[in-house]
């Protein structure tokens, strides 16, 4: 507004166009500014791209993406990503994107659960009235947060390698599950004819719970009655699955793994460089998601459980109906940005070897193909669209849990 | 007539008063705290006993004669070999032999004063900088010694200058090495970050809408990426048979460019808070663009930011570890390095440790530091 009333004073006064005029006009001024930066930019690109193209001519690199298609010829760590895409040395390179893709989501997942739960603990725990449990939670979060997660990753492997016991003398939980240190060997799980009905029992309980929760929800609402759904809703997610299987004749059968001569053998191994990973990701991470709780559960005014208290709610009620949701408020947002965090400190699983998108496709497909730019590029287009959706997830929850005015 | 006689107060319970309230209240006050302490206890009793066997009371502190300042210490007739330290404890003397690795890496021994120096004037700032709070020129004294201490520093630790030769900076390793990063990475990043606040804030639509581009761009890709683009790429966009441009360099440019990303954000933060009336009474009395930003708002932008600046520094120092993926020696990287040494084998578990407890006691007190500041800067927001 200032703007234009400064502007139509200018005009009024100098009609025509003399330089000086041209000079202290804002929007010319605006302009050319504009204009500078854009071209220097510009320029800028334009040098580096075409120093790009005549020193990728110099060195002999090849460009563009038909590398992909080429065979890439190296093994890669047993794990998820090489059983769903069936990877061999003689897949394409491609295949080792999707390997390192799928990797780099499942240490991301179960690192987002673990860093959450252990969050959990300790925020609650950090505000305990237990003197001791209170300052351990503290000192936990002052130990871990101030230690480089680099670091942490590296030392977690480390003793993983070196401080387990060999195959001989595994840690043993009931012969079920076995951690060495080649790992944790746990019982693999064999689907045999029917149990995708199994599957499918458990899916039509869990919908079927949503809506039982949703129709008492409502009667609540409209007639004030409560009723309580804890029991229908297991019955249907758990009883429901379990019926099926057994009417079927128990349709799924696990292999434990056996100590041979000198290894385990058979059942599913979780190699030791993706234990080491997601925990010292989720050790350090919770840190950061604990301080996000406990800000959150310290941000409700100590009014509003006094006010729960008088009207005579319990003490679950009142955390369960009056604290959680606001302090959820404050604690979400940022606990949100720390499993973006996570996602992103997942990639320096290149120093210890788990093969996710950085350390097989950025790493080792680099080293051989020597396309940085082509590389590197489709690894940071996979960061920018996890991290697209992450914020866009961040934004649908502060719309969802925005205080409405009415 | 009876007379009131006062009695002598009786004393409270026990169990009202000292440590045993104490104790009742803070750790017995039902059921589950008196169970939750049980278990405490018990995690404690995992904890540490292992842990202090193994850092002392197993541990080899057999260091042989160390001449500290000109006395001379004796620890043990001759120093511990990796085999006589055993392996039920940690081997401290892998520690102290390579501890020249572990501050200053390949520099040349003859020449450690130099970094020594700068060491020394790093912790000299850190004694003036408090100390001229009050006097008068304030702040040409710290506007000076920011502009020269990197200087002095890249002078004296580089060399080429006069009597000092130069050292090549792949020699420089360890702890100088890190500390080399940090500095750089933050004096290098900060301004390119308040430009591109200020330019994330601008309504020239083009300027706003490059600055907007590369921040949200570096801040949602992982730093090695851009480290690995820095090592692989950007000597591909330079004039073809330049390698003026080393990896120190390289890793350089790549850390002050994703730092100045999230220094943009820390300062963007406190521009937003700066209220509106600063701006147009800036603009009301006739200051122009750069006056107004220099000496209205960013003075009071970047006071409010510090405590946020002072939080991005810290994860900066802790992300300069990440150098050794694109091989730069630093004193993380001295851990695989040192325990490569024939003669050190298998002693990774005594190098974590000890640069975790470096590491944490610079981090921790940084942290503290901050907390510090927050405090500080709360306060005078109150009055």
């Amino acid at each position: 507004m200032k703007k234009i009333i400064l502007d139509s004073i200018d005009k009024s006064q100098h009609r025509g166009l003399n330089f000086r005029n041209l000079l202290y006009n804002n929007e010319a001024r605006a302009f050319f500014f504009q204009a500078v930066t854009f071209l220097i930019v510009i320029a800028l690109f334009y040098s580096a791209i075409g120093n790009l193209f005549e020193n990728i001519e110099q060195r002999g690199i090849q460009t563009g993406f038909s590398f992909l298609k080429n065979r890439a010829g190296f093994d890669i760590l047993p794990f998820l990503g090489n059983y769903v895409v069936d990877y061999t040395p003689e897949s394409p390179n491609l295949s080792v994107f999707y390997v390192g893709l799928i990797n780099t989501l499942v240490v991301a997942f179960f690192g987002i659960i673990l860093s959450t739960v252990i969050g959990l603990l300790i925020g609650i725990a950090r505000l305990s009235n237990n003197y001791l449990i209170s300052k351990l939670a503290g000192g936990y979060i002052e130990l871990f947060r101030n230690i480089p997660v680099l670091l942490q990753i590296l030392f977690w492997y480390n003793l993983f390698i070196n401080a387990f016991p060999h195959p001989k003398q595994s840690f043993s939980f009931f012969d079920i599950a076995f951690l060495n240190q080649r790992g944790l060997y746990m019982p693999k799980p064999i689907p045999e004819e029917g149990f995708i009905f199994v599957a499918l029992s458990l899916l039509i309980g869990i919908i079927a719970a949503y809506f039982i929760k949703k129709f008492y929800k409502k009667k609540h609402e409209l007639t004030g009655i409560h009723t309580s759904t804890w029991s229908y809703t297991t019955a249907l997610v758990l009883g429901l699955p379990l019926i099926v299987y057994l009417i079927l004749g128990s349709p799924l059968q696990f292999d434990l793994a056996v100590l041979g001569k000198f290894n385990l053998k058979g059942g599913m191994t979780i190699v030791p460089e993706f234990l080491a990973l997601a925990f010292a990701l989720s050790v350090y991470t919770a840190t950061y998601i604990a301080e996000a709780i406990r800000s959150g559960i310290e941000a409700v005014d100590k009014g509003q459980k006094e006010a729960a208290a008088a009207i005579g709610l319990s003490p679950v009620q009142s955390l369960k109906l009056i604290v959680l949701p606001q302090a959820l408020r404050v604690a979400i947002p940022p606990t949100i940005n720390q499993y973006l965090n996570l996602t992103k400190n997942s990639s320096l699983a290149t120093v210890i070897g788990y093969p996710e998108l950085m350390s097989s496709f950025g790493g080792t497909v680099l080293n051989q193909v020597g396309q940085a730019v082509e590389i590197l590029g489709m690894a940071m287009l996979v960061y920018l669209v996890i991290s697209l959706v992450i914020s866009l997830l961040l934004n649908y929850v502060n719309k969802k849990m925005a205080i409405q005015g009415r | 007539m009876s007379v009131f006689d006062q009695q002598a107060t009786r004393k409270p319970p026990i169990s009202q008063i000292g440590a045993v309230l104490w104790l009742k209240t803070n750790l017995f006050s039902s059921w589950v705290n008196t169970g939750l302490t049980a278990a405490s206890l018990y995690l404690l009793y995992l904890i540490f006993p292992p842990l202090l066997d193994w850092m002392f009371f197993n541990a080899s502190f057999s260091f042989g004669t160390i001449n500290f300042f000109g006395f001379e210490i004796k620890f043990s007739e001759e120093m511990a070999t990796n085999k006589n330290c055993g392996r039920v404890g940690a081997c401290w003397p892998y520690i102290y032999e390579k501890l020249y690795m572990y501050t200053y890496g390949f520099y040349p021994r003859t020449e450690t004063w130099r970094p020594n120096t700068v060491f020394a004037l790093t912790a000299l700032l850190f004694v003036i900088i408090p100390l001229v709070k009050n006097y008068k020129y304030k702040n040409r004294v710290i506007l000076s010694l920011i502009i020269f201490y990197p200087i002095v520093s890249f002078v004296l630790i580089s060399g080429g200058f006069g009597v000092l030769t130069v050292v090549e900076t792949h020699l420089w390793g360890g702890l100088l090495l890190t500390l080399v990063i940090a500095s750089v990475g933050i004096i290098v990043s900060f301004p390119i970050g308040v430009l591109l606040a200020l330019g994330r804030q601008s309504e020239l639509r083009i300027i706003k809408l490059f600055s907007t581009i590369f921040i949200e761009f570096v801040r949602a890709v992982p730093l090695i990426t851009i480290l690995f683009m820095a090592s692989f790429v950007l000597p591909l966009f330079l004039e073809p048979g330049n390698n003026s441009i080393d990896k120190l360099l390289r890793a350089l440019i790549g850390i002050a460019l994703f730092q100045a990303a999230y220094f943009a954000e820390v300062i963007r933060g406190g521009l937003q808070a700066i209220p509106r009336g600063q701006y147009e009474a800036a603009d009301a009395i006739g200051l122009s663009y750069f006056q107004k930003n220099a000496l209205i708002v960013l003075p009071q932008a970047l006071k409010i930011s510090i405590p946020n600046i002072v939080g991005s520094s810290i994860s900066l120092f802790k992300d300069t570890t990440l150098v050794l993926i694109i091989g730069l020696m630093d004193m993380l990287a001295m851990v695989g390095l040192t325990t490569a040494d024939p003669y050190w084998l298998g002693r990774e578990t005594e190098g974590y440790v000890f640069v975790t407890i470096v590491m944490w006691v610079m981090l921790y007190s940084m942290s503290r530091y901050s907390k510090k500041l927050e405090l500080r800067f709360n306060t005078e927001n109150q009055n």
